[in-house]
């Protein structure tokens, strides 16, 4: 089958990319694209490893086509860090141990990023019910929803 | 010992060494590797839970464009049933050549039967279709009594058990005293029996793998797992390939638990690649994972305790019936073994079965078989202690092993911290808060104690000082949880420099001296032992370096701060040289600075722990949630606080997630039937509450850091804590896993019912 060309931007450039009309956004982040940070656990929506923002809406790429990005925004953990200057959750995350092995981290940090643009101010109980489609197996999501409020009250601060 | 005290960096929450690359999505995990020519693997899975296979025809697919290789049981070595077993750690290889791809049988519905590699997943996908496969079905069993029936399906006919064909395939027992008289002495006897259900280990990462093979065989393999060692010895005992001629390189590890230290993929990818003549990748789906790796056992297990009004236990027997699944191997030791290890019980008899039944072949999962063993064990002394009326934290204080006891399994115990472990339950702010109101909810509270054995092992590292006067110390380890922290620490204290001037780097199998495993709660304990000990000769040697530039006798200089000085003022006045001087000088002064040392090492005794838990059950709903969890452990040393901490949430999560949700189910088909995220329940962050933890350190004597495996015991008295809170709340025992809500409200139904009559 013929591929389709897709023109979008990823954390802030424009891109372009062939993949097949089946193929899901991840599929596309991962392969054409080799922006691996994403990770695939389910492929069914059920983890949150992959996930990343669609025009700031937190989505979950495995359930979104890769030719739904056409003219849209993409930001994906590749673009939370600002050249060497780590997002402040990034930051807050290595400090505080909020991670074990790694892999929900940054399904983790995109879907904490986009929470705190909406609400800077999270409850503990708003942090958990927000990262609910992330799933970690490591942590016991502890360090975790401490990481992000302390990464609020910073943000807040300044 | 020399226990370094007044540290600047073991026992400090650094950053880890690999975490810039995981917190910005650059870390390198077995899926996200390509290579350039590379083809994609796929496996052909057997839809049923027993049968025959007595053709196999992989011609359509071989034919299929896009396809490059098709490999079958006829490509693996096989290690015949009637030879013996052939031992690699704790695997029988003649099981591991009939798990990674069937041979005369499947076994359980996932069961590799044949492997294509093809341009894309899609062909592979494909081709994998048009293999014709002729099963005879066979009849069946999934569960443990059905499995036991006089008439059940056997699946190893070979195997006899009382001198009949059975799929009881194997038995242990631990014995003390004499069980009969200890029962007589008792006051209270209380026995009962208890389920648990398989529960998967979870990783969020699926197996995955990349492997190129070039035509004189030089194998090349990227992988996830808890060992490249262990992967590089599998694979060459099951494709014939020299394990001199593989190097197994460990990508990240997206979490294993147990359930990765044992291969499913690098077999059949290795002989694809080796067919084909291209490198091949295979990845598995969640679906695969689910259906055909891990999980745990599920259980049966009957614990009678018998003890004296003044509480002393006299006496106990359990009976552990595991779930081995397709394969002997079930971890009946840890049941057996563990469950009543916490206490000083002079009448003994643990026992433990190993029963085969048609499903995957169970992995090693967190402390395998102390969680299911426990569970039993712990919520009967929660019913003796409650019919004794006593605290059950006192309770187990008044029966508690310390230095000196002799444990079933057969040690007698050196200096341990189970007591403190209790006592600091006990004085916890936790244990003397009162439980409060649940605005209609019922609450309860519940306490339980666990052990593992640890383990020490085969380990070795090597330092190197660097041009530029830093450090790289590279181990062989996957580090799954933080290891490299740990490492750091250690590192960097004895050679008195700043942490982030060490490097840690996992090893591929051709770098590093062999190393085990991940797994068993041994990683910083054995490779802090070796990476202590060749620090030591580095230092050793820079002071030699020193004294040869001072011209003194090497014995007159210390090493402090990272730098060489005069030992004491008549040992003459030089300024002190620094790492960064001597690796400078490294070239005129003997040449490059590095030490290496491989050990087995020796001396990691049991860890312990002990578990208040807080729950608060929806009688409407049936739904029991956590509210407030304390774990407190003797950790030994923390030699980084923040990732013994991970360690204890981390199993306590997966504790809750057992008790009251996870949970395979089965279609009438035998199939698993819930093989996705999102029916195999396991906890959300909404899900759990906080965990404090409590980490009392008592240092491991025969550990140069202190060190004590961490990493296991925090899931052991989980799910009997749990229930534990839970009958305090319902007044109500359930002994079944998982306690969920239609469990709950069946259990519920009869009093209710009663009320409103
Ligand atoms: S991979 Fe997309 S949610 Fe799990
Ligand atoms: S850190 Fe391993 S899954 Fe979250």
């Amino acid at each position: 089958m013929a591929k389709v060309h897709v023109t979008t931007s990823i954390n802030g450039e424009p891109m372009e990319f062939l993949c097949e009309p089946s193929d899901t956004m991840l599929d596309a982040l991962r392969g054409p694209l080799a922006l691996t940070g994403s990770k695939e656990g389910c492929a069914s929506g059920d983890c949150g490893a992959c996930s990343i923002t669609l025009d700031d809406r937190l989505v979950c790429s495995c359930l979104m086509l890769a030719v739904e990005s056409e003219g849209h925004e993409i930001r994906t953990i590749e673009g939370l860090a600002q050249g060497e200057r780590l997002h402040p959750l990034q930051q807050k995350f290595l400090e505080m141990a909020a991670l074990q092995c790694g892999i929900c981290t940054s399904g983790m940090l995109v879907a904490s990023d986009a929470l705190l643009k909406k609400n800077p101010d999270p409850s503990e109980e708003e942090v958990r019910f927000w990262l609910a489609g992330n799933l970690c197996r490591c942590t016991g999501y502890d360090k975790i929803v401490r990481a992000v409020m302390e990464t609020a009250a910073e943000m807040r601060a300044h | 010992m020399n226990l370094v005290t007044n540290n600047k960096w073991i026992g400090q929450r650094t950053i880890r060494p690999d975490g810039m690359d995981k917190v910005t999505g650059r870390a390198q995990f077995a899926a996200d590797t390509t290579m350039p020519g590379m083809i994609w693997g796929k496996v052909l899975r057997s839809p049923h839970p027993h049968a025959r296979i007595r053709s196999i025809d992989t011609s359509k697919a071989e034919k299929l464009p896009g396809v490059k290789a098709v490999v079958t049981s006829k490509d693996i070595v096989d290690f015949p049933i009637e030879k013996g077993a052939v031992m690699l750690g704790i695997q029988d290889m003649r099981w591991m050549c009939r798990n990674v791809m069937a041979r005369d049988k499947a076994l359980f519905p996932g069961h590799p039967i044949a492997a294509v590699a093809a341009t894309t997943e899609a062909i592979a996908e494909e081709a994998c279709k048009l293999i014709e496969v002729d099963y005879e079905v066979l009849p069946w069993s999934i569960e443990i009594d059905d499995a036991l029936k006089l008439d059940a399906p056997i699946l190893h006919e070979f195997n006899k058990f009382d001198g009949k064909p059975s799929n009881i395939v194997g038995r242990l027992e631990h014995k003390k005293g004499d069980i009969e008289r200890g029962f007589e002495q008792a006051d209270i006897v209380i026995e009962r029996t208890f389920t648990t259900r398989p529960v998967h280990q979870g990783y969020i990462e699926p197996h995955a793998c990349l492997i190129s093979v070039a035509p004189d065989g030089k194998t090349t393999i990227w992988s996830s797992s808890q060992g490249q060692f262990m992967v590089r010895a599998m694979t060459a005992y099951l494709t014939g390939i020299p394990q001199s001629d593989i190097r197994a390189i460990p990508a990240e590890i997206g979490g294993g638990f147990g359930g990765k230290t044992i291969v499913y993929l690098e077999p059949l990818a290795t002989l694809l690649a080796k067919k084909s003549g291209r490198p091949v990748k295979m990845v598995m789906t969640r679906e695969e994972v689910m259906r055909a790796t891990g999980p745990t056992s599920g259980s049966k297990s009957t614990v009678k305790i018998g003890a004296t009004k003044d509480g002393k236990i006299v006496a106990a027997h359990g009976t552990f019936y595991l779930q081995a699944g397709a394969f002997p191997g079930s971890p009946i030791r840890g049941a057996a073994g563990c469950s009543f290890t916490p206490y000083d019980i002079p009448n003994l008899l643990s026992e433990g079965y190993d029963v085969c039944s048609n499903r995957s072949k169970v992995a090693a999962y967190r402390a395998p078989g102390a969680p299911i063993g426990a569970y039993a064990v712990e919520c009967v002394l929660d019913e003796v202690a409650e019919a004794l009326k006593i605290d059950p934290l006192d309770f187990r204080l008044k029966n508690a092993a310390k230095e000196g006891t002799k444990a079933a399994h057969g040690p007698v115990f050196p200096r341990i911290g189970y007591i403190e472990t209790v006592e600091a339950a006990k004085a916890s702010p936790h244990y003397a808060a009162p439980l409060g109101d649940g605005n209609g909810k019922l609450r309860g509270r519940g306490v339980a104690s666990g052990f593992w054995f640890n383990a020490g092992g085969e380990s070795s590292a090597q330092v190197n000082i660097t041009e530029d006067g830093n450090v790289v110390v590279t181990t062989g380890h996957p580090d799954i949880g933080g290891s490299r922290a740990g490492i750091a620490n250690i590192c960097a204290e004895l050679l008195g420099i700043d942490y982030r001037r060490v490097s840690v780097i996992i090893g591929d199998t051709q770098t590093v001296g062999f190393s085990n495993l991940t797994g068993g709660s041994r990683v910083l304990f054995a490779s802090a032992m070796v990476v202590t000990q060749s620090t030591e000769k580095i230092i050793q040697t820079l002071r030699e370096r020193a004294a040869k530039i001072w011209e003194i006798d090497p014995e007159a200089v210390k090493w402090e701060n990272g730098a060489a000085h005069p030992a004491s003022p008549n040992a003459g006045q030089f300024e002190p040289l620094t790492l960064e001087e001597l690796a400078e000088k490294a070239p005129a002064m003997g040449g490059p600075i590095g030490a290496g040392v491989q050990l087995n090492t020796q001396g990691a005794d049991g860890g312990f722990g002990t578990h208040v838990c807080d729950v608060e059950v929806d009688v409407d709903l049936g739904i029991a949630r956590v509210i407030r969890y304390t774990a407190v452990q003797d950790v030994g040393r923390a030699i980084h606080p923040g990732y013994v901490e991970g360690q204890l949430q981390g199993g306590v999560a997966q504790g809750i997630g057992w008790a009251l949700n996870e949970e395979y189910i089965y279609t009438k088909e035998g199939k698993v039937d819930n093989p996705g995220f999102l029916d195999y329940r396991m906890p959300v962050c909404s899900d759990l509450p906080m965990i404090d933890c409590i980490m009392v350190e008592i240092p491991n004597p025969k550990h140069p850091q202190g060190v004590k495996g961490v990493g296991e015991v925090p899931l052991v008295p989980v799910m009997a804590a749990v229930a534990n809170a839970i009958y305090n709340a319902l007044g109500k025992r359930f002994y079944a896993l998982p306690m969920s809500p239609p469990k709950v409200l069946e259990k519920l139904e009869g009093p209710m019912q009663q009320a409103a009559e």
